[in-house]
């Protein structure tokens, strides 16, 4: 449900990863739903997330990673985001997030503690991703996270 | 007796240089050249380049136009300002130079108030503003407008930033002459340079040639239309696109080595060539021009030195080392000074080699493997200009050579760096006469005959001129 000026949304695929199909289709559901949505596209390097979020004043960045490198990929994105001054921006991570089986919970984990805010796990639907979104969104007007100077 | 004239100027640094055009036979009538004494009254010096004009003439004919360029009085010094230093800001440092600017101060995130100290300090001719996509991030623009808007900054400045914050921003910069144009990165990664360039090229018509000075000219000038460099641009895109029936010659790269700074301008679309290939960071403007601050072939002889190590400037030059050293630091103190003597033309010749290899190589792009999960991938930054058929040189370093073919074939594609993307195979053009900024001037009125005489004036540099051609260059 998004407002009279639409949220803006970062969309991409990590680090040398090309699965790039899940990613388009998260992108379209998003851009179907209102939102506005920057697609960066496979293989995009962690800094071009935030450089693009940062121009576009974007409110989420979605990150997909899909080869299982995503904890490699991902260490360090929320101290990225706060140097340039997104601190508070929402940020989701989901694919195939490790390689190998580990219990969801324990993956989960790894990446809620490196400051993601939601982790997907592995096939998780689009409308799912849609209600968390709107979810968070609205708590985020309710109780607005004071933005970076 | 001649038919329809134009007289097309170059205000430049030192001289004023003059191009006497016949419109009806495509003709080069005269040139005449004579002090540019913007310091004083740039008028003295124009009447002395065009009584020398006269001289050579016989009678000075009826001139239909009298259109001028400048780079005078510093050139048309630019700084800007944007927020991403890889997004915006370097779209707005693109928007500059396509321009003709020189830019002297770039840019990005917030103006600190040291920031703002150094600006007033460069005191640049015009400020371009940029930051935020349209809609997107309007605090950082919004925080240097209030900046820009506080300080004595008494320059022009061009918002070419987030649409949605410019009612504020026009608040902000309440004093100060500010125009809005068109943002230059309008959507993420969507380059729109045009807008902008037009604004830049307005007040430079409107205002900087007033403020410098350059319209006291106006009894023997009816307009100075743009800065030089930008006339040369203009030069190089009707060499490329052609006009009307008369096609061009397709996509080009025009290289022009200076005494302070070696340009580069390319008309070309620069797409990856090879299937499969993906291109990163901003899209390429198909004009595109670049600016080596550190290769000039006088002021920055030093630099170059550096640059290429002077053992390998002896080895090219055929000179002892020492001479080499000697030489260059005379030439940085004496930055008017011509060859004298077969040493000098020699180290010319190499530092002119060097420059423009270097120049060359900076202004294309290049390709690097990365290597995936799934095996190596080919990534491209830049413009791939490997296919680029034409290049021309031009500017006094390449038209007073003896062999220009020596220092323009420095430019192509080495098998050593198969990364970088230059020219493989390319015909080059040398601009003997210095027409290419006059072309570009005269487009604004007859492209058809600016187009031609392009055409007919841009020579294969096979042949070797005599010192008695060269002395006259
Ligand atoms: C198609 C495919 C490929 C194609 C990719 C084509 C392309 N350009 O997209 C090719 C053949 C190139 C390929 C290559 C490889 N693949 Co592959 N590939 C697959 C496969 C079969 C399907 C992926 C897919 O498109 N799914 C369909 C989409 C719709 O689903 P999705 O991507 O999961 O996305 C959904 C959700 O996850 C969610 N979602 C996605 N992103 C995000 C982000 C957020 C924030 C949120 C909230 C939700 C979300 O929304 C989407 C819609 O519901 C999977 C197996 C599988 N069945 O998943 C393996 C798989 C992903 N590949 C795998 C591997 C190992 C590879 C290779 C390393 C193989 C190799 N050794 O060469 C390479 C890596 C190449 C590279 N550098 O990226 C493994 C990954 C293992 C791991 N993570 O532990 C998988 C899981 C197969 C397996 N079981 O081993 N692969």
């Amino acid at each position: 449900m998004p407002a009279t000026t639409p949220r803006t949304i970062v969309t991409g695929v990590i680090g040398s990863d090309t699965h790039i199909v899940g990613n388009r289709i998260l992108s379209m559901a998003l851009e179907k739903a209102g939102y506005k949505v920057v697609a960066l596209g496979a293989l995009t390097p962690a800094p071009e997330f935030v450089k693009a979020a940062v121009e576009t004043n974007a409110d989420a960045i979605l990150v997909s990673s899909l080869y299982g490198q995503g904890e490699l990929d991902c260490r360090g994105f929320r101290e990225l985001c706060i140097e340039a001054g997104l601190d508070a921006i929402l940020l989701y991570v989901g694919g195939n997030l490790i390689v190998g089986k580990h219990p969801w919970d324990v993956v989960e984990r790894i990446f809620l503690d490196m400051g993601f805010d939601r982790a997907a796990a592995p096939g998780m639907r689009v409308e799912t991703v849609l209600e968390w979104l709107a979810q968070d969104f609205a708590a985020r007007e309710r109780a607005p996270r004071r933005q970076a100077g | 007796m001649h038919g329809a004239a134009a007289l097309l100027i170059d205000f430049g640094s030192t001289y004023t240089k003059l191009r006497a055009i016949d419109l009806d036979r495509r003709i080069v009538l005269a040139s005449g050249q004579g002090p540019s004494t913007v310091a004083t009254d740039i008028s003295v010096g124009m009447r002395v380049a065009l009584e020398d004009l006269g001289r050579r003439l016989g009678r000075l004919p009826q001139f239909r136009y009298r259109l001028g360029s400048s780079s005078a009085a510093g050139g048309l010094r630019m700084v800007t300002v944007g927020l991403v230093r890889e997004l915006t800001a370097e779209a707005a440092r693109r928007a500059a130079l396509g321009a003709g600017a020189k830019l002297v101060g770039t840019y990005a995130y917030r103006l600190t108030a040291a920031d703002m100290a150094s600006i007033l300090a460069l005191r640049p001719d015009i400020l371009l503003l940029a930051g935020g996509t349209d809609g997107g991030n309007s605090e950082v623009i919004l925080h240097n407008a209030r900046m820009l808007g506080s300080s004595a900054l008494d320059c022009p400045i061009v918002y070419a930033g987030n649409r949605a914050a410019w009612d504020s921003a026009k608040d902000l910069l309440a004093g100060k002459m500010a125009v809005c144009a068109e943002n230059v990165m309008p959507e993420f990664n969507v380059l729109n340079i045009e807008p902008a360039r037009a604004a830049i090229r307005e007040i430079f018509l409107e205002r900087i040639v007033h403020a410098k000075g350059i319209d006291r000219a106006r009894d023997e000038c009816d307009a100075v239309l743009m800065p030089t460099p930008a006339a040369v641009m203009d030069g190089a895109r009707l060499l490329a696109d052609g006009h009307g029936s008369t096609p061009g010659l397709g996509e080009l790269v025009v290289i022009d080595p200076g005494g302070a700074t070696t340009d580069v301008h390319s008309v070309a679309s620069g797409q990856p060539r090879v299937p499969g290939v993906v291109q990163r960071g901003l899209p390429e403007p198909r004009v595109k021009r670049t600016v080596e601050g550190d290769l000039g072939m006088r002021h920055n002889a030093a630099a170059i030195g550096e640059m290429a190590g002077i053992p390998a400037l002896a080895a090219d030059a055929r000179l002892p080392e020492g001479t080499v050293s000697r030489l260059i630091g005379e030439l940085a103190r004496d930055v008017d000074r011509l060859p004298r003597d077969a040493e000098e033309r020699a180290l010319d010749r190499a530092l002119g080699r060097a420059a423009l290899r270097c120049a060359m190589k900076r202004h294309c792009g290049s390709v690097e493997t990365v290597y995936t999960a799934l095996g190596p991938a080919t990534a491209q930054t830049g413009k791939d200009l490997s296919g680029v058929e034409v290049v021309v040189g031009t500017g006094g370093v390449i038209a007073h050579s003896r062999a220009p073919l020596e220092l323009l074939e420095t430019v192509v594609a080495v098998p050593t760096e198969p990364e970088s993307l230059r020219p493989r195979d390319p015909r080059f053009l040398v601009d003997r006469e210095y027409l290419l900024y006059a072309c570009g001037l005269l487009a604004q009125a007859e492209p058809e005959a600016a187009l031609e005489l392009a055409l007919k004036y841009l020579k294969a540099p096979t042949e070797v001129l005599t010192d008695d051609i060269v002395a006259n260059g």
